[in-house]
């Protein structure tokens, strides 16, 4: 990485290996879909290569040289990722594989012995699957209520919803994104907070699509729980981090049994190893958890108010470039500051996936469909949208290469 | 961009106004089917006298591509038997609208191209085994219809 005044993409371009391909006929990758996840730089992919080649060993539970490596080396993720997020003990961050699990983990292991019929499960309708699915399984097994908190035509949250639902008194969980993954929305997540504060709810944040672009402070958000994947802030798949606090995470039940998080089996009695242990049964995603330490280096050594403030800047770009472009519908915030750098688009009457299509053959990558997020397409009243998504590696250049296949779209569909 | 080997005047115009575009209620074969991954989500009815189509209708929500081939299918259908419509081939329908390409070139959109085929597969299946309790009529286009992509 280059440290000048340079753009942030110029400074960390050439780091990024796979940036360099050639698609289709010979286009240049214009990666648009980091929401999906995120392209890996040098760094990460040297870790992986020199633990394997230097390291690889199972952790926790042998003397020799390579176990003493491996479980160091482990362990340092873990004070990376406490550090990044400003959490005090680090035994209250657990290595899972993803958001999924980390929001699983908590619908099993405190949903099940703290949500009983009658009591209420608040999500919101721009809810990634992960944080419906979980709660409509927990709430249909144990006879309590999932509502929903609506959002507006700007794609942000009716907030007033939620004081209504928490009113009730019966509100045991809220559970709600930081940063919508379609509408790029950014959650007014500390007032979500105190509301649930004061309402005595506990509160689960969905950092999936926050943790990467913005500067977070877990240290001082106040919520419950946090979740988030390695794999959309440069790090490898199959990692991703539960973060709660610790009185919770004593009072919970394992959430899988296994190797690691006992203390000691006898035939008909265990009892559990301390935290983070408990929760990380088996052995874990070792190689995995080991090379995001060098992602978070990566984020770190950048800034993360680097990284929004040229989000903030190409989302802006981007918007007004698009605002332009014949039968283009924009959702979300529309406001650069309001949302993370994630646009949600479709054109009249152009289903998503001819868009996805015409512009794939400029080499341009977005999604299109409805990014595990059906609910909200049910409330767009659209069966799928295209989604362009940006990183630090993302150039105006690129930017401009979209809009110039969107405006090919709008010219084959003769709009 | 003239000469986009997916997107032709024709699919585009299909895509518009699609053929066939519809419900036939109480219809003697419906077949409901989607694409999970994008999307593409039609229903398809079909009215039989004895064993020749006399009626074909779909509705539903889909990419151009689907809404193109689906309409192009319910044309060559209409006033067919089921023993001709039963044999019919995939290469046949894409040829119509020259999509064969996609086979090759698009694992993805081929999905969409296919989809009203392989509904129309399985209701007919359906209606052999089912409604004429005919097993041999329905022979293997079960198989046939879950291996089209
Ligand atoms: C907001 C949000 N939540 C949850 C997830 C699920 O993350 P993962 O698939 O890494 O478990 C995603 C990723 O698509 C997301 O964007």
């Amino acid at each position: 990485m280059q440290s000048t005044t340079q753009s942030l993409d110029t400074q960390c371009r050439s780091d990024f290996p796979v940036l360099e391909r050639r698609v289709r006929d010979d286009k240049a990758l214009v990666y648009l879909d980091n929401a999906a996840t995120t392209q890996k730089p040098i760094q990460v992919i040297d870790a992986i290569t020199d633990y394997y080649k230097n390291h690889n060993s199972n952790i926790h539970r042998a003397v020799h040289a390579l176990a003493e490596e491996s479980t160091e080396a482990f362990e340092v993720t873990r004070s990376k990722v406490a550090k990044f997020l400003n959490i005090e003990k680090s035994e209250e961050i657990i290595f899972v594989k993803g958001t999924t699990e980390a929001i699983n983990l908590v619908a099993y292991a405190w949903g099940r012995d703290n949500v009983q019929k009658g009591d209420i499960v608040v999500t919101t309708e721009y809810e990634h699957h992960s944080n419906i699915v979980p709660w409509q399984l927990l709430t249909q097994e144990t006879g309590a209520e999932l509502r929903y908190v609506d959002i507006d035509e700007n794609g942000e949250l009716m907030l007033e919803q939620l004081d209504e639902h928490l009113a009730t008194g019966k509100v045991k969980l809220v559970a709600v994104s930081h940063v919508s993954n379609v509408l790029g929305t950014i959650t007014d997540i500390k007032k979500v907070i105190k509301k649930c504060k004061d309402a005595g709810a506990k509160i689960l944040v969905d950092g999936a699509q926050a943790v990467p672009h913005m500067k977070v402070d877990i240290g001082n958000l106040g919520c419950d729980f946090y979740a988030f994947s390695a794999h959309k802030m440069l790090g490898p798949t199959g990692v991703g981090v539960l973060w709660a606090r610790k009185e919770l995470l004593e009072n919970m039940k394992p959430y899988q049994g296994g190797g690691d998080m006992i203390r000691e089996v006898h035939k008909q009695e265990t009892t559990w190893n301390d935290l983070p242990y408990k929760f990380e049964a088996g052995t874990p995603n070792v190689a995995d958890v080991i090379c995001f330490a060098a992602a978070i280096d990566y984020l770190t050594k950048i800034g993360m108010d680097n990284v929004r403030n040229h989000e903030i800047e190409l989302t802006k770009y981007a918007l007004e470039k698009m605002s332009k472009v014949k039968g283009l519908i924009i959702y979300g915030p529309k406001d650069a500051q309001r949302q993370g750098g994630v646009i949600s688009f479709n054109f009249k009457d152009v289903h998503p996936h001819d868009v996805a299509t015409i512009i794939d053959k400029n080499g341009v990558a977005i999604r299109s469909g409805h990014h595990c997020a059906q609910v909200l397409m049910e409330k767009l009243e659209v069966a799928a949208t295209n989604r362009a998504s940006f990183y630090i590696y993302t150039t105006k250049q690129e930017v401009d290469v979209l809009i110039d296949s969107l405006e090919q779209v709008a010219k084959v569909f003769k709009l | 961009m003239s000469g986009d080997p997916i997107y032709t005047e024709m699919i585009i115009e299909y895509s518009r106004n699609p053929s066939n575009f519809g419900k036939i209620e109480n219809p003697q074969i419906h077949r409901h089917d989607s694409n999970p991954l994008c999307g593409d989500s039609i229903d398809l009815y079909v009215n039989v006298d004895g064993t020749k189509i006399t009626d074909v209708k779909f509705d539903g929500k889909g990419c151009a591509i689907c809404m193109a081939c689906t309409s192009v299918l319910t044309e060559m259908i209409q006033n067919k038997t089921l023993d001709e419509v039963k044999n019919f081939q995939k290469d046949e329908l894409l040829a119509e609208l020259g999509l064969e390409h996609l086979i090759k070139t698009s694992p993805v959109r081929i999905k969409c191209a296919l989809l009203s085929l392989k509904a129309l597969k399985y209701g007919i299946y359906s209606y052999f085994t089912e409604k004429m309790n005919d097993v041999k009529a329905a022979g293997n286009l079960k198989e046939e219809a879950a291996s089209l992509y």
